[in-house]
């Protein structure tokens, strides 16, 4: 697994270039991580991540769409607003957690 | 005596009574199964059925005849789960109390959970799904009669049982049309949730290139946010309009309602367990096999199959008090039909994703793997005789629970 350097630390990501150590992530690195798929972040992208981190936390996986809407309030419909085209891909890729298992 | 109660007497019910009636004594353990009906379904045939290959009388037989002798069988609906006190509670009101629960009450399609799609004016007239018996004899009929136009198929959101089977689907219908000399009057559309054709990467491509050969779009990251029903469109969450005359569905998949009603379920009912033992994370003497689970594994058959030859064993040592020594790696096996008589075989697990090589099968040979074959479609129809007459009656199966590597090819990465 790669090792690359974001905001001047360096941080281990998979092939994807997600983070795959929890405790590598803060706040500048999801800055420079939101800049790279132009994603502007605003309070309600804030929201969601803080919320994504805070669930991973106590459940060890990444929350899905369906769970950010039904358990962090956040309709599904306004993800897509916020993360275009693919936000469960784009918000678990902000919040250095694993793409979030959709299906097998 | 103990009491062991199953809930659910489908595929992973009955293949759990069978093997556990051999290995606990009739005079230490009763078991006990609860369904609401007695039809049990062979689910892999509805994806044939609207192609003609089976009707609908040749997929059901009663549950009852295939649970064996020592096993009570109670025909009830289920009101809910009080695990606290280690009853369940029958739709009349009757207790069944246990010392072991296992609760195998599957997952099923729910078109009531999209705004639009079960609107009586297109439900089962022009749209469709197929993982219902009803579903699927209506489709059979929509399709016999169509004159041809857009055609699409449609995944919710995963998880939906047999992940593949949408994909087989699209395959069927492109064979079924050419077959019938009409395949240039349709129009057919793969519209998927996920990024591309299949979820892992060397499947994904494999079988994406599949469906450009067949000439079948992809529309893929498509989240649908609800169906209009007068303008026969599908729209998604960031409003992109895909509109159809023909719409075959997999409705958001969930797992039963009672789930919900005794408080044990995630956000689709389905019950959180560890994923080696199926063991819940919340009672220690309840476990949850086949597609009720949560365990990020196929909801199919084969994953249900390959898990209770584990949890067999793994039970008889929990309940007398030792470790359980097997873990589950995910192992799933699926066949594909590609159309024209010819299908592909898949064969993967929590870690390793379906590779290209040769399948070892003791007996019948090596099967080619994501590579489309004739014999792998003769396998997909002989597997229905194994189905009745083996799996489900808990005979052994000559294929490991565990994956092997044996044959695959690896992928190397740079």
């Amino acid at each position: 697994m790669p090792v690359i350097e974001i905001a001047g630390k360096p941080i281990n990501v998979n092939e994807e270039g997600f983070l795959t150590k929890y405790d590598e992530w803060d706040e500048e690195i999801a800055k420079v991580l939101a800049a790279q798929i132009e994603i502007e972040m605003t309070e309600a992208h804030w929201n969601i991540i803080k919320f994504l981190r805070a669930d991973f936390k106590t459940q060890g996986e990444t929350a899905t769409a369906r769970r950010v809407q039904s358990v962090g309030g956040v309709p599904v419909k306004e993800q897509f607003v916020l993360f275009p085209k693919k936000p469960a891909k784009k918000m678990a890729y902000i919040a250095g957690l694993p793409k979030p298992k959709g299906c097998v | 005596m103990k009491r062991l109660v199953v809930l659910g007497g489908g595929t992973a019910g009955t293949m759990v009574v069978n093997k556990l009636r051999k290995k606990l004594k009739d005079e230490e353990w009763s078991i006990t199964v609860i369904d609401k009906d007695n039809d049990h379904i062979y689910q892999p045939g509805l994806l044939l059925l609207p192609f003609g290959v089976y009707r609908p009388e040749e997929l059901v037989k009663k549950r009852a005849h295939f649970f064996p002798r020592g096993v009570k069988f109670i025909q009830s609906a289920i009101d809910k789960i009080v695990p606290e006190s280690n009853h369940v509670l029958l739709a009349g009101g009757q207790i069944i109390e246990y010392d072991q629960l296992v609760i195998a009450t599957g997952t099923s399609p729910r078109p009531d959970q999209t705004p639009g799609m079960d609107d009586p004016a297109i439900w089962r007239k022009s749209v469709f799904d197929f993982f219902t018996l009803e579903g699927s004899t209506a489709l059979r009929d929509a399709l016999t009669a169509w004159s041809g136009g857009r055609l699409v198929i449609h995944i919710t959101e995963m998880p939906i049982k047999c992940p593949v089977a949408p994909l087989e689907f699209a395959f069927l219908a492109d064979a079924f049309f050419e077959e019938r000399k009409m395949r240039d009057d349709v129009e057919i559309i793969y519209v998927t949730p996920l990024e591309g054709a299949f979820t892992k990467p060397t499947a994904s491509k494999r079988l994406g290139t599949m469906l450009e050969d067949r000439n079948i779009k992809l529309e893929p990251d498509f989240m649908v946010d609800h169906i209009d029903p007068e303008a026969k469109t599908l729209v998604s969450m960031d409003e992109r309009e895909v509109p159809f005359d023909l719409l075959v569905t997999i409705p958001l998949n969930m797992g039963d309602d009672l789930i919900a009603r005794s408080g044990m379920g995630n956000d689709l009912n389905y019950v959180p367990v560890d994923k080696e033992t199926f063991l819940s994370k919340s009672y220690s003497n309840v476990f949850v096999l086949g597609d009720a689970s949560d365990i990020p594994a196929s909801k199919a058959g084969s994953v249900a199959h390959f898990a209770i030859e584990l949890f067999t064993e793994n039970f008889v040592d929990y309940v007398e008090g030792r470790t359980m020594k097997h873990r589950f790696d995910g192992h799933a096996n699926c066949f594909i039909e590609s159309g024209h008589g010819k299908g592909l075989l898949i064969d993967f697990n929590y870690t390793t994703e379906p590779l290209t090589g040769k399948f070892p099968i003791p007996v019948i040979g090596p099967l080619p793997l994501l590579k489309e074959s004739r014999l792998n479609h003769m396998g997909k129809l002989a597997f229905r005789w194994i189905y009745w007459n083996m799996l489900i009656k808990g005979r052994r199966i000559p294929i490991p629970a565990l994956m092997s590597m044996a044959g695959k090819h690896q992928v190397t990465t740079k």
